[in-house]
């Protein structure tokens, strides 16, 4: 059938629906059209008719995933990852947005470059939300100009990889983004305190004879950035990828108050820690790093209990010459869009009891919140028609080597995992479909 | 991840007691008067990365008492300088014809990633914080050789234990025969999680309650650039830790003094001390070549 963008209609039939921003958790017909949704139903009670059908009994019908924290490497960084091999990396994990991060080469800090990543010429197959840097070149000085990158598209501002250490840089951050609701984004780390550090802090570090980093040095900015976001009403504060026990305080601390704190978790920190890193394995090295059990434990309660506002995979694909080489000079960071969703049911699911739909709020209604994205995280009537249709008792096995991604800088290869995405739609069209 | 090239010895941890054994009997057949052709023909590599005088030399040593061909390769004045990587370095030197690359590197891991890549094997002549194998059993060597055991021994280790390769593989070694040791130094040179590397490790900030009655007392170098970043200065490092003839009073009559090396002589112990009977430091060096010897024949699979 070839039928033009906007006339076109999918019907997704006899799922189980799980839609935690419309309270909805039941079998139910999805009828797409024209890019959005256009009715649920109970099935057969669609009145619409459809040009194409996808057969979703036995599976979980959820609204498209989305990754608040990806890098997608363009501009300048072909060679790990495109906007192209990224997003088909991302639709094969089930995620129909991503947020892409501004620490590429030049780093994303004017409206030009926002403009660029969204022009079609890219070549993603899902949505890409960009975030812009939030100082020139992210160098912490000075600020880039919120409104116009705003204007331009970006959904936050972060210097993603370097923090913003400086107080009255970040205070200058929060009280301007609080001006016009965008949302920061910090990686929170006292740099000062992780000098030639590249794993966590603790036994297996000095085992290994590396320098760790100590959670003391996220949770020390986490604090202070909550301290500041509440001096100014309206600010946005968004923890990335946060790993310690000590930050959750802060960030629970943050939420008690009337400032808007929000964080999210990767499913590496949830799933591994700190002894992975077994004989030096680079595919195990990242920032923040892998830590302890105990802090572990902590976010996976918070991510039950709410805490934690949506899952993020920090996916973060290198080339081979950056991360086969000694472990203290490989690039931090691994990919992960494709393994997040099976993590995420073998640790939340099968492993702490978390229901589905809490892990489907953590990956669709939660990150839609954080970053106002209007029409998304939710299949509720008029919104995007962003779809994501998965088998949660299917067990695989995570090949790195066939990923979509341009890099397989993963520690999941040859995992087996639980849970698999079918089918991923957006904009009422389906960009992949496992074979 | 690859598995490391047969031969390869990367480290203490991962050795089993027999292993330990088998490499201390071989020492002691090993003689660097009596040269034994078990290497002929063979070609031995000394990658340096870092300034090395006594394990090189030794290394060297052993390697042309077995009747093997030696070639030295330093960091400086070689492609490294230029950005070759590692890997491609050892590549190399695997397609001159080598056929064990003994490495000295920075960093920690550097000789765990070589023996993952490269068929043949890898000896760690140290890496970074990590490991010097070598080192520990020739420490196991000398100790063994004047005590007749290890196991039951009371071993004081004193100094920057953080930043010592020596350090962790004498605790791996040491631990794996039973005995008792001691952990001391302040806490910017020994961190709590120190004795978490194996068990039965015990940590005291007190210099003479570490060497009470002990039979055996390592003590390691300290670097005047290390102190610099701490809240420790010389003198206070010199007066709480130093090795001193008063303090050596309080291990056994018949215990071994012992320092890897380079000693520096006024800090971590005195002149006396250093030169004193019970001081065996000159003795480890010596005992260097057979240990290596041993450790280079069972690299090549001609242990006999
Ligand atoms: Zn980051």
């Amino acid at each position: 059938m070839n039928l033009k963008k906007g006339n076109y209609s999918l019907l997704v039939k006899g799922g189980r629906l799980i839609d935690p921003a419309a309270k909805i958790d039941a079998t139910m017909d999805v009828l797409l059209r024209d890019g959005l949704v256009a009715e649920i139903a109970p099935p057969g009670k669609t009145r619409g008719t459809a040009h194409e059908k996808f057969d979703a009994r036995g599976l979980i019908v959820a609204p498209g995933f989305i990754d608040l924290h990806v890098h997608l490497r363009e501009p300048g960084q072909g060679y790990k990852e495109t906007i192209a091999t990224g997003t088909a990396a991302a639709a094969a994990g089930g995620f129909t947005s991503v947020c892409c991060m501004p620490n590429t080469q030049p780093v994303v800090d004017s409206p030009e470059w926002v403009t660029w990543l969204q022009q079609p010429e890219r070549g993603a197959v899902v949505n890409v939300f960009p975030i812009a840097a939030a100082t020139h070149a992210s160098k912490g000085a000075v600020l880039t100009d919120f409104r116009a990158l705003q204007r331009a598209g970006a959904v936050g501002v972060t210097d993603d990889g370097k923090p913003i250490l400086n107080d009255g840089v970040m205070r200058e951050t929060l009280r301007l983004s609080s001006e016009i609701n965008l949302p920061v984004i910090q990686h929170a780390e006292d740099t000062r305190m992780t000098d030639r550090c590249s794993m966590n802090d603790g036994p297996t570090a000095f085992r290994l004879g590396l320098r760790g980093m100590k959670a003391a040095a996220e949770a020390s900015i986490v604090e202070r950035d909550v301290q500041l976001a509440q001096q100014f009403t309206g600010a946005r504060l968004h923890v990335a990828h946060l790993s310690t026990a000590d930050a959750l305080k802060a960030v629970r601390r943050g939420k008690r108050s009337k400032s808007q704190v929000t964080c999210e978790v990767t499913p590496h920190h949830f799933a591994l820690t700190d002894a992975d890193v077994g004989e030096y394995d680079t595919n195990f090295k990242m920032n923040p790093p892998l830590r302890s059990d105990s802090d572990r434990e902590a976010l996976l309660v918070a991510l039950a209990d709410g805490t934690v506002d949506a899952i993020a995979t920090d996916h973060a694909p290198h080339a081979p010459h950056e991360k086969i080489i000694e472990f203290e000079r490989a690039a931090f960071g691994i990919t992960g869009l494709e393994t997040a969703l099976g993590l995420a049911i073998i640790h939340l699911h099968r492993g702490h009891k978390i229901p589905l739909s809490r892990i489907v709020e953590l990956f669709t209604a939660g990150p839609a919140r954080v970053f106002s994205l209007r029409g998304r995280g939710t299949l509720i009537r008029g919104s995007h028609g962003d779809v994501t249709i998965f088998d949660p008792q299917k067990r695989w096995t995570f090949d790195a080597a066939k990923s979509h991604s341009r890099s397989h800088n993963t520690p999941f290869g040859g995992a087996q995992l639980t849970g698999k995405v079918v089918a991923t739609i957006v904009g009422g069209r389906v960009v992949y479909r496992a074979d | 991840m690859n598995k490391a090239a047969r031969g390869s010895l990367l480290g203490i941890e991962h050795l089993g007691a027999q292993d330990i054994l088998g490499l201390l009997k071989l020492a002691r057949r090993m003689n660097p008067l009596k040269p034994r052709p078990l290497l002929r023909g063979k070609r031995v590599l000394l990658l340096f990365y870092e300034a090395s005088t006594r394990t090189r030399s030794s290394f060297e040593i052993a390697a042309k008492a077995l009747g093997a061909m030696t070639t030295l390769v330093l960091s400086s004045g070689s492609s490294i300088e230029k950005g070759e990587s590692l890997l491609d370095t050892g590549y190399t030197l695997r397609a001159v014809g080598a056929d064990v690359i003994v490495i000295r590197h920075p960093q920690a891991g550097a000789a765990a990633l070589m023996a993952r890549y490269l068929e043949i094997p890898v000896i760690n002549a140290g890496d970074g914080m990590h490991e010097h194998p070598s080192q520990a059993l020739l420490d196991a060597y000398t100790i063994v050789r004047s005590k007749k055991t290890l196991k039951g021994l009371q071993v004081a280790i004193v100094g920057d234990i953080y930043h010592s390769r020596v350090a962790r593989s004498a605790i791996h070694l040491l631990s794996k025969f039973g005995a008792r040791i001691t952990l001391c130094g302040p806490a910017e040179f020994l961190p709590e999680t120190a004795t978490s590397l194996a068990s039965g490790l015990h940590i005291t900030r007190t210099v003479e309650d570490a060497v009470h009655s002990a039979d055996v007392i390592m003590t390691l170098r300290v670097q005047k650039e290390r102190l610099a970043g701490t809240k420790i200065s010389v003198q206070d490092y010199v007066s709480r830790y130093q090795m001193t003839m008063a303090r050596l009073k309080l291990a056994k009559k018949d215990a071994m003094l012992m320092h890897p090396g380079p000693i520096i002589r006024g800090l971590e112990l005195t002149w006396e001390v250093a030169d004193c009977p019970q001081s065996a430091i000159v003795e480890e060096v010596r005992n260097g070549v057979p240990v290596r010897m041993a450790i280079l024949a069972k690299a090549l699979g001609r242990a006999r």
